[in-house]
């Protein structure tokens, strides 16, 4: 919404303030400004009203005329113009040589032969209208010489808000609101708006209207007749162009000017097509041509505004073209309502055709300020057209009133919720100046909400402190830290954990944390042969490649890998992320935080890559819980899962994941020769499994004895088992120091170190518990090599 | 017998003068000084001598066993010296001009500025909150004070999942189940609410260099039974010049937010200029950065506190805008490409 100060300062004096500073405060304390500020007129000087006083035709040219014009000097002017509308008594806007209008200086030109000593300007010259038609007729009254700047408003400064700024606030839409924030902030008065009072009709026959839908709140309107004038004051016009709309006519441009005056739309009917005003809504849907010549479809949720059963507009929103004023009306009915917002709001979604009325109404306007409206109409009216005759009463129905509100509070509510010491009486005067009625006893406030602020805008005492901090000024806050006890901070275990976990990856790995969406790529899954598999959808999702939403990480991290083959060789990345596994009993869906991780290598064998993450794992689950980690095999559901190798992982008991190898068809996709494994961790279980903390054993100060034997055996599981099943304190580590594979197949080498706390072994004992497990081992037929 | 010591320590010195290293020299050791070796066989010819020449000749002979030994040591000193000195010449010279090996891993830049954050707040006894991607629409909306049909939806173009729940739009949907965790605290221990919640939202709309549909925010909450627009100011200013390691200077505008009464729209002056104006900041010397006020009345009753006893102030902070603005990321896109070019920059900030 543009907003001109010239008609700001209507209402408020604001004489020998520095304006662009208050749009700043306004900015800061009202609604924001945008940050291209208008300053109207500042490139046009030297324009003066002259008349035209010879004309003759140019030799040469069809178009261009030899003029002579009197610009209040003594003398006759020699001008060439082009203008289509010169005529010898008319009187234009004149640009003098050494006037300036934009970037251009007026100085004698030559044109087609002959010189012209200045310029006959049009209103889009002089930036009033966008009318270039022809040069601007000037009918005031006044003598030649007259700086047009002195019969014109051309000086103004005009700002604009963004509408979606003023959405809370009904009564920003319109100057005259406007200008009661800038008399608040600058601390002067706000002049009342002058009406005709409207009383002295009320022996005049009244209009036959009737509300039969509560969706209007209120309906006032009067008949008005012998309207002379059709065209707009200048200034009028050049205030309407200024914010933004055209001058159409002088009906249009009132209804127009008002809107932006006072925020309230209003209509004017051509009172034959009304005879009967109803408001109501219609049993079946209908189609409606509206002004604009667009026929409409009107369901049964849409309030009409009706001529007995013939709508004639929709409310809030547009007029018919079958009830506009036309060239023959003589008697017209002007409309100033209220309807109910939500029916408005929604009445322009299924038309989707919003208007300047319609956005306003959406806001909850003031109903208050219908009447006021009307008198307001009336007296610009009368005051540009003297003949116009009244020939209804006020004809006024106030179907739904708005609640009045009062509020209390006292200063300890004000003094808590601002932190600030703000004085009883710049409350008082903040809330008055903004048109609350306050009462103050002692520390107590009793406040009542004026209407219009009272229709959704402030409605709790909260908002009272939104009132008087932002007239206060929020730069002008002391600002202070908050006084609270003391108590630990408790920190999340789930969040905890993964921190630790990715500061392990990356600082220990050197893996690349990646964010992925939390949804399946259709596109991009089908091009590694991964399928969507069925989960929860979105049902509004504006793109289908994206609807499903994602059961695991691992094939959006394949993707992810699929686009950086060509970063190196090597590299491995993870991604701590959200997963919906179907829905919970009370369908609700079943969310969990995973952790996956992906090593892809060029250069490495599936085997080396495998045991990469694997010893990855545990050393994460043994540096977070101190746990170790075991594995069983698990079989292949998921078409990116390879169908060997692929391992539930369980951390002190507990299963946390899986790891396995990418499913050859998947990896050949990715990249011909690389070898890529995966895991996949559930965070939330993993961080809750118990630490086992660190377990200290005090170091033996007798020598360690190491004893390396071989068994022939596929696994080390059975081998560790049987050591285990020993359960000697003299066995301080098992580990194994090699494999290889000759003709009697596979043999493991384990390395024991035995050591007592208290003396040196002997050999005999040592040999004991290695006799023990390779008898053991034996009976499970895995023998001792020799 | 004094020429035979004398011959037999000239003998020592000439062998000396030859040994090239120790084993050379144990030979010579043991030649001269081993049990049967050459000084203690002089001994044996000392039979045919009289008593008092046996003394002087064993005399000498000890002598010249104290001389040897002395000079075989340092002879084996001056081997070892030299064998070190030869060690050292072995080690080439490395061109440490050579350019490093810089590989290691990366963060996400999000990890980074979420972890600065976090790390403010939590220096400041504010717990860090984990929370959902999936919520209810009492938890997006209802318990925010935007009833269902409120304009206040429109603004937001939410994903909705056949369930019936939706993706959050906003990290304010957490706020309804922060204020339950901890409201028995509050009221009955009188522990202050002080929590952020940094997490990822969604918001259906079409994507370009500056929208996306999946990016984070980070929510603060803190409640208690006096906290004020003061307090509010005050840590706005503190944690926002923290982040930026920089006095900066905030200013609150009226904003409206159905979740928070009065709200507010906080800007801070320009990074780029500080202020005075630049193409940055469209030359107004302010940038609009996140949303915050005080908490509605409705809000903390839907969390089951007392408006009338407790005051709380909340803002949502754009975790991706000021990871974009910290690092000068250009395209919103990039943070979700999984582009490992872009993304190993992002090693670490703490």
């Amino acid at each position: 919404m543009f907003l001109s100060m010239n008609w700001i300062s209507d209402f408020v004096d604001l004489t020998g303030l520095d304006k662009m500073e208050l749009i700043a405060r306004f900015s800061l304390s009202t609604a924001e400004v945008e940050n291209d500020i208008f300053q109207k007129g500042s490139d046009i000087s030297g324009i003066v009203v002259a008349e035209i006083k010879e004309i003759s035709a140019h030799p040469d040219s069809k178009k261009l005329h030899l003029l002579k014009v009197d610009a209040g000097d003594g003398k006759l002017t020699d001008v060439v113009c082009g203008a289509p509308n010169v005529r010898v008594g008319m009187k234009t806007a004149f640009a003098k040589v050494g006037a300036k209008i934009g970037e251009i200086d007026i100085t004698p030109r030559d044109l087609a032969g002959y010189t012209s000593y200045g310029m006959c300007c049009s209103e889009k010259e002089l930036g009033v209208s966008d009318d270039h038609s022809g040069i601007m007729e000037i009918l005031e009254d006044v003598p030649c010489g007259t700086d047009v700047k002195e019969i014109y408003d051309i000086d103004d400064i005009i700002f604009e808000v963004d509408n979606k700024s003023l959405t809370n606030r009904p009564d920003l839409w319109g100057h005259y609101g406007i200008a009661r924030e800038f008399a608040a902030l600058a601390g002067r008065e706000l002049k009342p708006l002058e009406c005709v009072s409207l009383d002295k009709y009320d022996s005049l026959p009244k209009v036959d209207m009737k509300i039969e839908d509560k969706l209007c709140q209120r309906y006032s309107c009067i008949q008005v007749e012998n309207i002379t004038k059709h065209i707009s004051p200048v200034n009028m016009r050049i205030r309407l162009f200024y914010c933004g709309m055209r001058g159409i006519n002088l009906l249009a441009d009132l209804t127009n000017y008002l809107m932006l005056e006072m925020g309230q739309p209003m209509h004017a009917f051509d009172s034959r097509k009304v005879e009967k005003l109803r408001i109501k809504r219609f049993d079946k849907p209908f189609t409606f041509k509206t002004l604009d010549g667009i026929d409409r479809n009107i369901d049964e949720n849409t309030l009409m505004i009706c001529n007995a059963d013939t709508p004639v507009a929709i409310a809030g929103v547009m007029g018919g073209l079958d009830s506009e004023i036309v060239e023959d009306t003589t008697t017209l009915t002007l409309e100033s309502a209220t309807f109910d917002a939500v029916s408005i709001r929604k009445s322009t979604v299924r038309l989707a055709h919003r208007t300047d009325a319609s956005m306003r109404y959406e806001k909850c306007l003031d109903p208050e300020m219908t009447v006021t409206a009307i008198g307001r109409f009336l007296k610009l009216l009368t005051e540009i057209d003297g003949g116009v005759k009244v020939v209804s009463a006020l004809t006024d129905e106030y179907a739904v009133k708005y609640d009045t509100i009062n509020l209390e509070f006292d200063k300890k509510f004000v003094d808590r919720y601002t932190g600030i010491e703000i004085g009883n009486d710049t409350i008082v005067k903040t809330l008055k100046s903004l048109g609350f009625a306050v009462e103050l006893c002692g520390d107590e406030f009793k406040v009542t909400v004026p209407s219009w602020r009272a229709t959704k805008d402030v409605t709790i005492k909260a908002d009272i402190i939104e009132e008087i901090t932002r007239i206060y000024g929020y730069d002008n806050f002391d600002i202070n830290t908050a006084e609270a006890p003391l108590y630990p901070v408790r920190a999340d275990v789930v969040k905890t954990v993964e921190d630790r976990v990715k500061d392990i990856l990356v600082k220990r790995y050197s893996l690349h944390e990646l964010h992925s969406y939390i949804w399946a790529y259709y596109d991009e899954y089908k091009a590694l042969g991964i399928d969507v598999e069925e989960s929860i959808k979105l049902i509004n999702a504006t793109n289908p490649n994206i609807e499903t939403i994602r059961r695991s990480i691992v094939p959006t991290q394949l993707c992810q890998v699929k686009y950086n083959t060509a970063y190196a060789n090597d590299f491995g990345v993870f991604e701590v992320g959200r997963v919906v596994e179907g829905l919970k009993s009370d369908n609700s869906c079943n969310e969990h935080k995973k952790l996956a991780i992906t090593l892809f290598s060029k250069t490495k064998t599936y085997e080396q890559l495998y045991f990469e993450l694997r010893d990855m794992l545990a050393v994460v689950a043994d540096d977070i819980n101190h746990q170790e980690l075991s594995f069983e095999a698990m079989e292949a559901t998921h078409s990116y899962q390879h169908l060997k190798n692929l391992n539930k992982i369980f951390c002190g008991g507990t299963e946390i994941g899986e790891i396995g190898i990418v499913h050859p068809i998947v990896a050949k996709k990715i990249d011909k020769k690389a070898a890529i494994v995966y895991t996949e961790i559930d965070m939330e279980v993993f961080a809750k499994i118990e630490n086992a903390g660190i377990l200290y054993k005090e170091p033996s100060r007798f020598p360690e004895m190491e004893i390396d034997i071989s068994f022939v055996s596929e696994k080390f599981a059975p081998i560790n088992d049987a050591i285990k099943a020993e359960n000697s304190p003299l066995i301080k580590s098992v580990s194994v120091v090699d494999t290889y594979t000759d003709e009697s197949g596979k043999s493991i080498t384990v390395r024991l170190v035995f050591s007592h706390p208290e003396r040196t072994l002997t050999k005999e004992e040592t040999m004991a518990i290695v006799e023990s497990v390779t008898l053991r081992l034996e009976k499970d037929g895995i023998l001792m090599k020799k | 017998m004094a020429e035979q010591t004398i011959m037999l320590q000239k003998q020592l010195e000439e062998k000396l003068a030859l040994a090239k290293d120790v084993q050379e020299l144990e030979q010579i050791r043991v030649e001269f000084l081993g049990k049967s070796g050459l000084i203690t066989g002089l001994l044996k010819g000392m039979k045919d001598l009289s008593i008092e020449e046996k003394k002087t000749f064993g005399q000498e002979v000890n002598v010249l066993k104290n001389t040897a030994a002395d000079m075989i040591a340092e002879k084996g000193e001056e081997l070892k010296n030299a064998e070190i000195l030869a060690e050292i010449n072995k080690m080439p010279e490395f061109d440490i001009s050579m350019p490093a090996n810089l590989e290691r891993g990366s963060y996400h830049p999000i990890t980074l500025v979420q972890r600065q954050c976090e790390k403010i707040f939590k220096s400041m006894g504010f717990t860090v909150e984990d929370y959902s991607e999936v919520v209810t629409d009492y938890e997006c909306f209802e318990s925010l004070n935007i009833p269902k049909h409120h304009p206040a939806r429109d603004m937001q173009d939410t994903y909705y999942l056949e369930n019936g729940q939706l993706l959050k739009s906003q990290t304010s949907a957490a706020q309804n189940a922060i204020y339950k965790k901890y409201k028995d605290a509050l009221v009955n221990d009188g522990v202050p609410i002080k929590a952020i919640f940094p997490g990822r939202c969604f918001r259906n709309e079409a994507t370009d260099a500056c929208h996306e549909n999946t990016f984070f925010q980070m929510e603060g909450v803190m409640v208690d039974k006096n906290i004020s627009i003061s307090n509010l100011i005050f840590f706005m200013k503190t944690m926002l010049s923290e982040v930026f390691q920089k006095d900066i200077k905030v200013r609150l505008r009226p904003g409206f937010f159905p979740f928070v009464e009065p709200g507010f729209e906080l800007d801070i002056s320009c990074l780029i200029c500080g202020g005075d104006g630049c193409p940055s900041c469209k030359h107004s010397g302010w940038l609009e950065l996140c949303p915050c006020g005080m908490i509605h009345p409705e809000v903390l009753k839907a969390g089951g506190i007392d408006p009338d006893e407790y005051t709380g102030f909340a803002f949502g902070l754009g975790l991706t805008r000021l990871a974009m603005m910290k690092y000068g990321v250009k395209d919103i896109r990039d943070l979700n490409s999984g582009s490992l070019k872009t993304l190993s920059q992002f090693t670490d900030d703490e």
